[in-house]
C-alpha cells in the first residue's frame, strides 16, 4: 500500500448488529489490517448503541452524526464540527440512506479538506431500485420487471395482469420480501411504507440462487477489483451469515457492462439472481460496499484499501486473481464498554479515548 | 435420462461443468462458478476425473471396469446415472 503519512479517513455505518450488519465495521476492520498503525480510523454512526463506535482497535475516535433525515444542512454542521476536531482525509460512506446526502455534499467536504470518491447524483439516481429496468435495458443485462408504487391497492388487481404470485415486495433503501397473497402483499407494503417512505416497489419474483459482487468503478466505465460470492447461510433477514467466493466470468461481466452504462464511480456490490438457465437477473445495486466486505481482504483484493488509494489520487495497487472457494464465517461476541464512554457519546456524541479497561 | 451408446463422448456440457469442479482426494467437490460443494464416493471421484481428462463413455467404461471389477454395463450403467446426478447438482 502506498499511504505514506498517516492518513485520517472517516468511516460511516458503524451498526455491526449481528443480523443486519452494517459495513462500516467491515471496511474499518479491512482498512486497519492494509495500513496499521499508519492510519486513524473515525467511526461514524447515528446511535450511541452502534457497536462499531466502541471498537477501538478499528475506531480510534467515534462520533455521532445527525440522521440523513433531518436534511444535509444537519449533516454538514455535524461534519464541520468533527472536522476541527478529526481532520479527516478521507470520508467513506456506508449506508445507502446517507448516499444522497453525502453526494450533495462532496464539494463542500473537499473545501474542507475531506476527499470522497462516490458516483455524481444522476449515476445514484439512475442505479435506483425503481430504474433498474431502464439501466438493464441500456447495459444488455437480465432483470425483473417492477412496479413502483405509492399503495397497496396493485396487490388485488395484479394477477389479471399478469403479475403472478410470488412477488417481491422491496423499500427504496432496504428491505425486500416475498410475498404469496394479496394480505401478505399489503402488510409488507404498509411495513415498508410506514419505515422507509413511498415509493414500495413490487418486482417480479425470480427463482433461483442468489450472487453477489462488489467491486469499486473508476468513474471512466471500469471496475476494480471484483470479488464474487455466494451466500451459504443468511440470517433471519437474509443476510449472509456463511459466504463462499467464487468466481464467474458471465458475472463478472454483468458487473462490468453495468458499470459501463453508468460509469460509475465509488463501491458497489451488484445483487443478481442466477435463474434456472443459468442466467443473472440483475436485482439491484448497491451504492456502497457490502456488510461481507471482509471477504475481499480475504481474497487478497482489499477494496477498502483500493477505495482509499484512489481517493487519494494515488496508484492502484496490483490486485491477486481471484481465489474461489474461501469463506467467512460471521460470529457475535461481546464488547466490554465502562458507561463514561457510553455517556461520551450520549451527552458529547463523540468518543475521543479509547475504552479503559474495567478491572475486578 | 439422454440415451449415450457407447461410442458417444460425455455431453459436452457435463464435460466443461466438471472440469472447473476442484475435487480433492478427500471425495470433497466444490463448484467455483456456483459456489456449490458436495462430497462423492470412491466411484463417483473416479467418474469426475474420466470427465476432466475428456474420456469419451468408451473410455471412461474401461477405466472403471479396470478400477472396481465391475461388468462393463455396470460401469456404463453407474457413469451414466452419476453423470447426470453430477449435472443436476453443480449445473
Amino acid at each position: 500500500m502506498t499511504v505514506g503519512t498517516a492518513v485520517t479517513v472517516a468511516v460511516t455505518g458503524m451498526n455491526a448488529l449481528p443480523d443486519n450488519p452494517g459495513p462500516g465495521l467491515a471496511v474499518a476492520r479491512c482498512l486497519r489490517e492494509a495500513y496499521g498503525d499508519n492510519i486513524r480510523i473515525v467511526g461514524l454512526s447515528y446511535d450511541a448503541l452502534d457497536p462499531g463506535l466502541y471498537l477501538h482497535e478499528y475506531c480510534d475516535s467515534a462520533h455521532l452524526l445527525s440522521y440523513p433525515r433531518n436534511g444535509a444542512a444537519a449533516i454538514l454542521a455535524r461534519l464541520v464540527e468533527i472536522q476541527m476536531q478529526e481532520k479527516i482525509d478521507v470520508l467513506i460512506p456506508c449506508l445507502d440512506s446517507e448516499l444522497p446526502v453525502m453526494v450533495s455534499l462532496a464539494p463542500r467536504l473537499l473545501e474542507m479538506g475531506i476527499r470522497t470518491f462516490l458516483p455524481s447524483a444522476e449515476q445514484l439516481e439512475r442505479r435506483a431500485k425503481d430504474r433498474l429496468p431502464e439501466l438493464s435495458e441500456i447495459a444488455g443485462v437480465l432483470c425483473p420487471q417492477i412496479h413502483r408504487l405509492t399503495s397497496p391497492g396493485f396487490f388485488k388487481t395484479c394477477e389479471p395482469e399478469g403479475w403472478l404470485y410470488p412477488l417481491v415486495v422491496k423499500g427504496v433503501f432496504y428491505d425486500a420480501k416475498v410475498v404469496h397473497n394479496p394480505e401478505e402483499a399489503t402488510a409488507v407494503f404498509n411495513m415498508i411504507a410506514s419505515q422507509w417512505g413511498l415509493p414500495v416497489i413490487a418486482q417480479r419474483f425470480v427463482a433461483g440462487e442468489e450472487y453477489n459482487l462488489t467491486a469499486v468503478g473508476d468513474g471512466k466505465g471500469n471496475l476494480l477489483g471484483e470479488v464474487m460470492m455466494k451466500k451459504r447461510a443468511i440470517t433471519a433477514k437474509g443476510k449472509a451469515w456463511v459466504g463462499i467466493a467464487i468466481h464467474d466470468d458471465a458475472l463478472a461481466a454483468t458487473a462490468r457492462r453495468l458499470a459501463s452504462a453508468l460509469n460509475w464511480k465509488g463501491p458497489l456490490e451488484v445483487e443478481a439472481m442466477r435463474d434456472s438457465k443459468g442466467r443473472y437477473q440483475l436485482i439491484e445495486i448497491n451504492p456502497r460496499f457490502p456488510a461481507w466486505i471482509y471477504l475481499s481482504l480475504g481474497v487478497g483484493r482489499n477494496l477498502p484499501a483500493l477505495l482509499l488509494e484512489l481517493a487519494l489520487g494515488h496508484a492502484t495497487p496490483p490486485l491477486s486473481p481471484p481465489q474461489p472457494g474461501t469463506m467467512f464465517i460471521r460470529y457475535a461476541q461481546e464488547t466490554i464498554i465502562p458507561l463514561a464512554a457510553f455517556e461520551a457519546l450520549m451527552i458529547d456524541g463523540k468518543r475521543t479515548q479509547p475504552n479503559l479497561r474495567i478491572l475486578p | 435420462m439422454e440415451n449415450l451408446s457407447i461410442a458417444q463422448p460425455p455431453h459436452p456440457p457435463i464435460v466443461s461443468l466438471s472440469q472447473r469442479l476442484t475435487l480433492c482426494d478427500s471425495g470433497f467437490v466444490f463448484d467455483p462458478v456456483t459456489g456449490n460443494s458436495s462430497t462423492v464416493n470412491p466411484t463417483g471421484m473416479a467418474i469426475i476425473r474420466q470427465l476432466q481428462q475428456n474420456s469419451n463413455l468408451k473410455q471412461a467404461v474401461t477405466a472403471l471396469q479396470k478400477n472396481f471389477k465391475v461388468q462393463s454395463r455396470v460401469a456404463e450403467r453407474d457413469f451414466i446415472e452419476f453423470t447426470n446426478l453430477l449435472w443436476n447438482h453443480f449445473r
